[in-house]
């Protein structure tokens, strides 16, 4: 087991941006020396509502990039989608304002050291974490190609500094209003094939990793993928958010999507196992 | 000098403010945002006897002022918690109650033999009242004899001179009767409230959203109910020292306790909403006790209590 990002810290950060993009707010947060800590994959906790709020847990977000610029420079940028009441205060806010935020937290997208072949896929506000990803793949050689997928043309988050840093950028949508009409599983196998992907780095709502592993199980093609499940403390004390993954020992345990994830191995995942503790597990009774 | 210290039973501690149980796992990730010989005593999370995988997920939902939640005891068991939590836990200085919940009143004696010899534990939380259990059965303290038999069972295994804590719950038709019985059983102190059964169901699925169906509620939506329990039982036992907890977010929430009978105050939702929580509400009630008049935090304890003086 792995113990909450050393890095982590809270912070009382100001809105320095916050703007409207399709269905979703890109939001800038001024948050100091943390930023430079953080990495592809961490997440930030952001307390909601105000003080005599009565939403009592935070709410998390992938990080989408960081900024290092100092101790008065620092930038984080995450992408929300206001679809809970808390997610819409935040969406809300107002430049000036200031949030409690808690940050960077959980594990980062493992960085290859050899350049190889990446394949970025994203569903929905899930792509946000990709495009600061697929910048460190670049920077270190790898070719990066990317498939975002939403149901429809205003859910697909792609700015366009973002897409200049992927060599292909493949993009579906269910009711067909822009790009390949269907899901981003129905163009993966083709493009793994042909651009001989060696590594995928995944993002977005449970059954669209469950597919994505699938077929990444199936080309024997490694697989990382980022995983959400309902959090209350994003740092490792409620054992609310945890699922259950394979450790190298063979030992199926319940583990922390916030301490051990959001990043894991899709290959360790017990898939399709809501509802219930998959037999065998650790401790199971 | 404004004096912050209390007791439980006969165990001391520098100033009231605690971490609760299965809020602060065994207190290393909160160790990342401040120093724990700040609270007067890290609560660590309920062990059992063996390894549990705790129940299937969703486990939590928000709600109003609060959340439900359904781990169902998560943990690596006692043995491994000894080995691993224990030494790092003494290392950092901390003062350490340990909880422990069992499935039966043999286990309940078992992890008190395990216990009673282990250095650096301030006092024993004996948990008899997780909701999320599988039978209603094995909520020990929702019956008098089951109350009894299961700190009977710690009393006669624990030995020495380490308190015992015995955390009730408010789901029950008298709270008192059942703090007079695990008193009455060898309980030092009491642990007031655990988490409200309660459930929340999901108007997309039209099913139970929480996997385990029910759940405990917790959160400043509870705040009331532990206020009230703590009041009728100091009322009933004012000698029985009570660790209150229930909702407590600030620092006049846990003067509202200490004023209701509580002689120490565990937090334990606050801190996932807010990891420096427990700092922040030690300071906040220094100051209250201070500007309400109060020489020392003993003074304060059911305070509510006090007879009505006519002008």
């Amino acid at each position: 087991m792995i113990g909450i990002n050393k890095n982590a810290s809270q912070v009382i950060a100001e809105i320095v941006s916050n703007k409207k993009v399709g269905a979703y707010h890109h939001m800038v947060f001024a948050v100091g020396e943390l930023a430079k800590f953080a990495k592809p994959g961490n997440f930030v906790a952001i307390a909601v509502g105000g003080e005599s709020s009565s939403m009592v847990l935070r709410r998390a977000f992938a990080i989408y990039r960081a900024f290092d610029r100092g101790a008065n420079g620092g930038l984080l940028e995450i992408v929300v989608a206001p679809h809970g009441a808390g997610s819409t205060w935040l969406t809300n806010q107002s430049v000036g304002f200031k949030v409690d935020l808690i940050a960077p937290l959980g594990t980062a997208f493992g960085i290859p050291t050899e350049p190889i072949r990446a394949l970025l896929v994203g569903g929905g506000y899930g792509s946000a974490p990709l495009f600061g990803l697929s910048e460190v793949l670049k920077n270190r050689g790898c070719r990066v190609d990317m498939v975002l997928g939403a149901s429809t043309a205003m859910k697909i988050y792609a700015p366009l500094d973002g897409k200049r840093s992927v060599s292909s950028l493949t993009i579906t949508t269910e009711d067909g209003t822009t790009g390949t009409t269907g899901k981003v599983t129905d163009v993966l196998p083709g493009i793994i094939e042909t651009n001989q992907i060696d590594i995928i780095y995944s993002c977005g709502p449970m059954g669209m990793l469950e597919a994505i592993n699938q077929i990444a199980m199936d080309l024997g093609v490694v697989h990382q993928c980022a995983v959400e499940e309902s959090m209350a403390c994003g740092i490792g004390v409620c054992m609310t958010c945890v699922l259950p993954i394979r450790g190298e020992d063979g030992e199926i345990r319940m583990l922390r999507s916030c301490i051990d994830g959001p990043v894991v191995d899709g290959s360790s995942v017990i898939w399709n196992s809501k509802r219930q503790i998959p037999e065998g597990t650790w401790g199971a009774n | 000098m404004f004096n912050f210290r209390t007791s439980l039973g006969q165990a001391e501690f520098e100033n009231p403010i605690f971490t609760a149980s299965g809020c602060a796992g065994s207190g290393k990730e909160l160790a990342q945002f401040f120093d724990l010989t700040e609270l007067g005593a890290v609560v660590t999370k309920s062990i059992m006897l063996k390894v549990r995988s705790g129940r299937a997920t969703p486990r939590m939902a928000e709600t109003p002022s609060g959340m439900l939640n359904s781990i169902g005891l998560q943990g690596p068991g006692i043995d491994l918690f000894l080995e691993k939590d224990i030494p790092w836990l003494r290392e950092q200085g901390a003062r350490i109650v340990v909880s422990i919940a069992g499935e039966s009143v043999e286990d309940y004696a078992i992890l008190a033999r395990k216990l009673r010899a282990v250095q650096g534990i301030s006092a024993l939380e004996v948990n008899i009242s997780c909701p999320n259990v599988e039978n209603r059965g094995q909520v020990f303290a929702c019956q008098p004899a089951t109350a009894r038999a299961a700190i009977e069972a710690v009393r006669r295994n624990i030995g020495g001179e380490l308190p015992i804590i015995a955390k009730l719950t408010p789901d029950v038709t008298s709270i008192v009767e059942i703090a007079e019985e695990v008193v009455a059983a060898g309980a030092d102190a009491l642990a007031l409230i655990n988490t409200v059964l309660g459930m929340v169901i999901d108007i997309n699925t039209m099913r139970p959203k929480l996997a385990g169906k029910t759940g405990g509620l917790s959160g400043p939506a509870i705040r009331p109910i532990a206020v009230r329990a703590i009041y009728q039982v100091h009322e009933a036992l004012p000698n029985v020292k009570i660790l209150g907890m229930g909702g407590v977010a600030s620092g006049r929430d846990a003067l509202e306790l200490i004023l209701a009978g509580a002689s120490a105050v565990s937090v334990g939702t606050a801190t996932f909403g807010n990891p420096t929580a427990v700092i922040k509400i030690k300071e906040e009630l220094q100051s209250e006790l201070i500007a309400h008049g109060f020489d020392s935090l003993r003074e304060a304890v059911g305070y509510a209590h006090r007879k009505e003086v006519n002008p």
